[in-house]
């Protein structure tokens, strides 16, 4: 793949901050948009904006074929059976959220019990926190490795013929571990328990096929491959989410509306309450028809080799401390021994790169790493080795400028 | 050394100075308010202890995690309000609150000691919240006694 060529669609990389280029390595918190999905938005707007699914006007017409196209080119994207299991939500957020309402508190009860990781995001943490409470089921942790994975064998203790619910990162978001989720599903599986994969930071980044995964649930958030933010999916085995209540209620999803009960629509428009969200699913079919005509796995390919450089790069940084596996997505979270993430972000920032600084909403493994926060780069389709340059630069920078003051 | 500008401005010698050589940190033992606060979005934390005799703020310490800028602002504060009658405490840190939001404050009514080294911060969104964390802290513990 063409890096530059890439770059050509992605209009916000062309400018200046700070009077420097910017170099942006915060994809893992959201990434920029490509010219087609802002066009495929805009258009929407322009020239059929219109609710979907009621009316029988022709704009109503092209937005609901916009939407549940959207709904199909998902279904397509990781490989599901049958687009009643593909759930627009408002981001990976919701969607685990959704599971633990409807799924994990319908059916978990005393004595139950849900397996985590410390790698989780808080999103795949407190949800099954609230579930456990109101249940009365207990969370287990798998443990980690010192170099931030797991192991089979590990996975296997955990989990008991009292575990209902393995909730775990495909990728983590700031070790960039790999886990092993389809294995980690036949072992949840051999016992009776359902998994439920957090996919943020696996989706926009490698091919995924759910079914085969044969993970139960799948979540994962459209801003971070390219599309607008406030859509998502979740994905669920058709069987489990037909067994499950809706978590809103209101309009659009409901079948018959009587006074005193109502029934709801079939799978999977139950879950979507209210407008749903319209542009985004629109957004999200045009970064995905983007991703697909590059290749996942090419653009798997190039963020590897990203960050297999950035490694190599920021070990010869004398005090720097990289967390995580040698063998990892495309994300490097480090410290510099004596300056502060933040310290470390704003004097990157000044030289035009951005970084994220802090703990990465997963306060859990920061306590595990011992430390408070870190600083990370990551990676995406449109970064180039010359970037990772820059980065390796700029951290001397900020190495010598707090040398020096100190 | 000074490879920009508006970096030395958020990194006046003065602040790494209290960075590095943080004043009054430490634990006060005895009776003292206990405010414990973080900066949930990004780990940030503060533990201040003051010590309140006759309205007057005698004694503080602070222990703590963070960046330059706020510990080094924790360092200036509890340099500036040990000593201070508590109204004034929290009068100097709604003048800090000011200063940092960019608004016109009194420069001349207390002695801001280092503190006005922090007006570069302003410059630098992103970062006033670390600036203010400590100050937070101190109000949240005065005004609970307050209410007391």
């Amino acid at each position: 793949m063409d890096v530059q060529e890439v770059r050509k669609e992605f209009p916000i990389l062309h400018q200046q901050v700070n009077e420097k280029p910017l170099v942006y390595l915060d994809s893992a918190a959201t990434a920029q948009k490509p010219l087609r999905v802002i066009e495929a938005v805009d258009d929407y707007y322009r020239r059929y904006n219109s609710n979907v699914h009621r009316g029988v006007h022709t704009l109503g017409g092209m937005a609901t074929d916009a939407y549940e196209g959207a709904r199909e080119k998902v279904r397509s994207f990781i490989g599901a059976n049958t687009t009643e299991e593909i759930i627009f939500t408002r981001g990976t957020t919701t969607s685990l959220n959704i599971v633990a309402h409807s799924y994990a508190r319908a059916f978990l009860k005393e004595g139950d019990e849900i397996v985590l990781t410390p790698m989780e995001h808080h999103s795949n943490i407190i949800p099954w926190q609230q579930a456990a409470k109101v249940t009365g089921a207990t969370l287990k942790y798998i443990p980690l490795q010192e170099d931030g994975t797991i192991t089979l064998e590990d996975v296997k203790k955990t989990i008991t013929n009292h575990t209902k619910i393995v909730a775990i990162s495909h990728v983590s978001n700031v070790l960039g571990t790999m886990n092993p989720v389809k294995e980690i599903t036949r072992m949840a599986h051999e016992q009776g328990a359902i998994t439920v994969i957090d996919g943020a930071q696996s989706a926009p980044h490698m091919k995924i096929n759910v079914t085969d995964l044969d993970c139960d649930f799948y979540a994962f958030s459209g801003h971070k491959l390219g599309a607008p933010t406030g859509i998502g999916v979740l994905y669920g085995k058709k069987a489990l989410l037909e067994q499950m209540e809706p978590v809103e209620f209101g309009g659009e999803m409901i079948d018959f509306v009587d006074l005193y009960d109502s029934t709801w629509k079939e799978l999977p428009w139950k879950f979507e309450g209210g407008t749903p969200i319209i542009a985004g699913a629109i957004g999200l079919a045009a970064a995905i028809d983007f991703l697909e005509d590059i290749g996942m796995d090419q653009i798997h390919q190039h963020e590897t080799e990203l960050v297999n450089y950035a490694f190599e790069k920021l070990q010869t940084i004398d005090d720097l401390s990289i967390y995580g596996p040698r063998k990892r997505a495309g994300l490097i979270t480090f410290n510099l021994e004596s300056v502060h993430p933040h310290d470390v972000a704003t004097v990157l920032d000044a030289e035009g790169i951005a970084v994220r600084a802090g703990h990465h909403c997963a306060q859990p493994l920061m306590k595990w790493l011992d430390v408070t926060a870190t600083a990370r780069a990551s990676f995406y389709l449109y970064n180039t080795f010359e970037e990772i340059d820059i980065l390796t630069d700029g951290l001397l920078k900020a190495k010598e400028y707090f040398g020096d003051v100190f | 050394m000074s490879f920009n500008g508006n970096l030395d401005t958020l990194y006046r010698q003065v602040i790494m100075d209290h960075y590095k050589n943080p004043r009054n940190r430490g634990k006060l033992n005895g009776d003292t308010l206990h405010i414990h606060m973080n900066n949930p979005t990004c780990g940030d934390r503060i533990e201040l202890q003051l010590k309140i005799e006759d309205d007057k703020v005698t004694d503080v310490k602070f222990l703590g995690e963070g960046c330059s800028i706020s510990l080094s602002s924790a360092s200036m504060m509890t340099e500036v309000i040990k000593g201070l009658p508590v109204d004034e405490a929290l009068d100097i840190s709604h003048i800090f609150s000011q200063m940092m939001q960019g608004e016109s404050y009194d420069e001349e009514k207390y002695d801001l000691g280092d503190l006005q080294a922090l007006e570069g911060v302003r410059k630098f969104p992103t970062r006033i919240k670390c600036a203010t964390l400590a100050w937070k802290a101190m109000e949240k513990g005065l005004k609970e006694q307050e209410n007391n």
